[in-house]
């Protein structure tokens, strides 16, 4: 059946079963392959977009639920405050490493500084332990959302 | 002990001879990250300069620099750009990148001999020929300078894309002189002088990655990101029991799911082939595959455990006899026999197993990110039937590979749907896929004794390692008298002096479990089974672990370094709050030298949490010291992951975890503090993407031991022992 929605500002209409999954919209139907597919099971956070600026695993999210919804995916966060000078700290401390998790760390994180402008280490953990990378990218992932932030962290140790 | 380098035994000369030669086209799949779109490519273009596989520049003065390892996470390459670089004389922000073709004639690797990214050999390999390659192009850009100018070469210097005379009057940027410079003979890459190591101006800073802007703007493309005109997209389901097969498919209920278009069944799998990936899972779950789950279907953990209990009780290949160890065993003032118990461990890479496969009457392009381009290349050939350069492997970016894309089964798989299927077809196989048929880090068992004097002085070391041997199935030519070099390294040679040390290995194949190498290799196991008992002897001896690993390296000063500064910079012996500990390793494996010091808590409960650790490593010369920093800190948690949770177990011939739930990774919340101190070396380059891996899980355990006095000798750590 055939549904519309609204990803970065643009309309698309498309043709699939009410229970596709948006993960699978995104990057089979309309080819946007930024967004991740990491477990199927919102386990891994690999998916992760914002819809109506609120951060979902788009791998569970089928796409009757999306309804009017404002999607943003990684191909457009820098069209927002958080996620311009969140790509810009992953860059600054060199975060990425095979880079395949980051499209949803990125996600995880804008939602996090939208809703907390200064977090704390509590604050990262809550918001980003959904997100996996096995390249073990977090320490620095934690530093370069206090640097887009502006914030710091504790004495961890 | 100390006159051959650590690695050094395990000749990797013979690793894998699958075809040499035959490349395909020059394809370029180019990462646009650096600048300007990609290239269209390479070898044909015949406007520009291109004096050796590596470096092309046309007249914009634009550099295009061709990989011939592949990315992963690993950095290789910013290292390897700049290891060009260094000599070109060019800016970082002037080049441009691209996969290389698989051809082993022009890209293998010259430790591996086979055009394959891994076992830490990268940097090793092409430190000399990359910087040769880089300098032999300078070399004829500043000659074709010179001859315009009718000036000694001499006299003129390179900087920055641009040649300058020797007053420095006159100068003209590369990309003027490649005509004149592709018109001069090319010298041989060993005849032209290399910079001195204090000239560098690249090496040994800390460069930014050259891959990070589309890997934090969607942009980055991995094999899963694949677009073919005309793709279907399949869903798979392979024999959940190990050599199990397809009993019966209802491929009607499959076909009448919306947007599936075929359901292809092999001996072993079912592919169900849709308009999209959505659409092949419904279906796949339609069609209701039975399964005879074939020789295998009884199979538990259990059954592996006592074969490897049973056949380790037997003398194995030796891999190194020194003086009499059982005898001076025997004669020991004090003795220690334990064993040590290691599981099967999947790689879970975050990328899940994929493949786009296009196969036509005469040729068969792959889109995948490979390890092993060329073994792909090869197999799929075989396959085929087809000659190798019928064969297009479009290589990407790997989203994690750990060793498991060293392997072709995904791609053999995806060939085999493929020829049933008309037009291109991406497989993808859904994260239980990828954990439940991955091929494993082999399960071990390994018994050692060792024998104190009156002194305390170790006299004696016995080790028999016990397990599956990835390089018999691998690279045969190296698995030689029963011998599996990989599965002793860092056994055959601990970085201690032992007066009476013997080491073998038995083989034990597990019935129908794939095994397979996973970051670390050998050494990830070993390592960890030399520094447990290491530091029980310490306690034996009553000392303290440091003191006693000092006492031992008498001859290996550069382990000593870095076990020192370790230790310094870990506050090794001050004071820690109540329930915490601090626990050391050290290992001499992959051409370097590395210290780690763990800080834990442990709880009344069993819970236990890592604090902290504090990594020391002498490399060599350092290419790119952030990426060391990067590789400490993620191969730390990668092998932490592993000793904390890591486990694949079995019950009826299938294995028992599916997903990130059961097979579990260490989340930000659980992440320790990891620093990094580097020794300064001028060293030739070591191996670095497995070490700090290896190195974790003994600082780990041994740091449990001092908070708790209790030895972790079976992994993953089973924290209910830990309650006190």
């Amino acid at each position: 059946m055939a549904f519309n929605l609204k990803v970065n500002g643009t309309a698309h209409s498309v043709d699939v079963d009410a229970d596709t999954p948006l993960l699978w919209v995104l990057r089979d139907v309309l080819g946007m392959t930024g967004t991740k597919f990491g477990c199927g099971m919102a386990l891994c956070g690999a998916c992760t977009v914002h819809v109506d600026g609120t951060p979902l695993r788009s791998c569970i999210t089928p796409i009757k639920n999306v309804g009017n919804g404002a999607v943003t995916t990684i191909e457009a966060i820098d069209t927002t405050a958080q996620g311009r000078a969140l790509q810009q700290a992953w860059l600054d401390l060199d975060v990425v490493q095979c880079g395949y998790c980051q499209s949803g760390q990125i996600m995880s994180a804008a939602a996090l500084l939208k809703a907390t402008a200064k977090p704390s280490d509590a604050d990262i953990d809550a918001a980003m332990s959904g997100n996996v990378c096995r390249c073990g990218t977090y320490q620095r992932i934690r530093a370069a959302i206090h640097r887009a932030a502006g914030s710091s962290s504790e004495n961890r140790r | 002990m100390s006159e051959s380098a650590p690695g050094s035994r395990f000749d990797r000369r013979e690793f894998l001879k699958v075809g040499a030669g035959v490349g395909g086209l020059m394809l370029s799949v180019a990462i646009p990250s650096l600048l300007r779109p990609a290239s269209i490519s390479t070898a044909q273009q015949t406007s520009s300069f291109a004096p050796n596989a590596f470096i092309r520049i046309d007249h914009a003065g634009a550099v295009t620099l061709v990989m011939p390892m592949v990315e992963m996470g690993q950095g290789i390459y910013t290292a390897l750009t700049m290891l060009i670089a260094e000599e070109l004389e060019v800016d970082l922000g002037q080049v441009r990148l691209e996969h290389a073709p698989p051809n082993d004639a022009l890209y293998a690797n010259a430790i591996l001999h086979v055009q394959t990214t891994g076992l830490s050999s990268s940097v090793r390999a092409f430190w000399t020929p990359l910087r040769q390659a880089g300098a032999v192009a300078r070399t004829l850009i500043v000659s074709a300078a010179a001859k315009k100018w009718g000036v000694d070469p001499g006299t003129c210097r390179a900087r920055r894309g641009v040649v300058y005379d020797g007053a420095a009057t006159r100068q003209l940027r590369y990309g003027e002189l490649v005509d004149a410079a592709a018109a001069l003979p090319i010298p041989a890459p060993d005849s032209v002088a290399l910079k001195q190591p204090k000239d560098f101006t690249l090496i040994g800073t800390p460069v930014k990655r050259l891959d990070s802007a589309d890997k934090v703007n969607g942009k980055a493309q991995f094999g899963i990101d694949a677009k073919i005109p005309g793709m279907k997209v399949a869903a798979i389901a392979i024999s959940p029991a190990f050599g199990g097969s397809v009993r019966s498919v209802n491929e009607a209920a499959a076909l009448a799911v919306s947007g599936v278009r075929q359901v292809v069944r092999i001996e072993d799998a079912v592919a169900v082939v849709a308009d999209h990936t959505w659409a092949a899972k419904k279906g796949l779950k339609a069609a209701a595959v039975e399964w005879d789950d074939g020789p295998n279907a009884a199979l538990g953990s259990a059954d592996i455990l006592r074969q490897l209990q049973e056949q380790s009780t037997r003398p194995g290949a030796v891999a190194r006899n020194q003086g009499d160890a059982q005898k001076a065993l025997a004669g020991a003032a004090q003795r220690f026999d334990a064993v040590y118990q290691l599981p099967f461990l999947a790689h879970a890479a975050m990328e899940p197993m994929n493949c786009t496969v296009h196969l036509q009457k005469d040729r068969c392009d792959l889109w995948v990110g490979t390890q092993a381009p060329t073994l792909t290349q090869a197999v799929v050939a075989e396959l085929l039937g087809l000659p190798k350069d019928a064969i297009k492997v479009h290589n990407h970016l790997l989203g994690g590979g750990f060793g498991r894309r060293l392997d072709a089964d995904g791609t053999l798989l995806a060939v085999r749907i493929a020829q049933h299927v008309s037009g291109p077809v991406k497989v993808i196989w859904s994260r239980e896929e990828d954990i439940q048929h991955d091929m494993y880090r082999p399960a071990y068992y390994d018994r050692l004794s060792a024998g104190l004097d009156a002194n305390g002085k170790p006299v004696a070391w016995i080790h028999r390692v016990a397990g599956s041997s990835v390089l018999a199935r691998y690279a045969p030519p190296l698995f030689k008298n029963g011998l599996d070099m990989d599965a002793v390294e860092a056994a055959a040679e601990p970085p201690y002096e032992f007066p009476n040390i013997h080491v073998d290995y038995v083989r034990v194949e597990p019935p129908g479990i794939p095994t397979a190498f996973w970051r670390g290799v050998g050494p990830v196991k070993n390592v960890f089974v030399v520094e447990s008992l290491i530091d029980d002897l310490a306690a034996a001896a009553k000392q303290d672990p440091v003191v006693y690993r000092r006492s031992l390296l008498s001859n290996n000063p550069r382990a000593l370094v870095v076990l020192n500064l370790a230790a310094e910079k870990a506050g090794w012996g001050q004071p820690l709050p109540p329930r915490r500990g601090r626990g050391v390793s050290l290992q001499a494996v992959f051409g370097g030298y590395m210290s780690q010091v763990a800080e834990v808590e442990v709880a009344p409960d069993g819970a236990l949490k890592v604090h902290r650790i504090v990594c020391a490593a002498d490399c060599g010369i350092v290419v790119n010291p952030n990426t060391i920093a990067a590789q400490v800190e993620g191969g730390a948690l990668f092998g932490l992951t592993a000793a904390l949770y890591g486990a694949i177990t079995l019950k009826r011939g299938r294995v028992e975890q599916s997903n990130f739930h059961d097979y579990r990774p260490m989340r930000m919340n659980e992440v320790p503090v990891v620093e990094t101190h580097i020794v300064k070396s001028a060293e030739a380059p070591g191996g670095f993407g497995e070490a700090p891996c290896s190195c974790v899980a003994p600082a780990i355990t041994n740091a449990i031991f001092a908070v708790t006095g209790k030895r972790i000798r079976t992994l993953p750590i089973n924290t209910s022992q830990l309650r006190s």
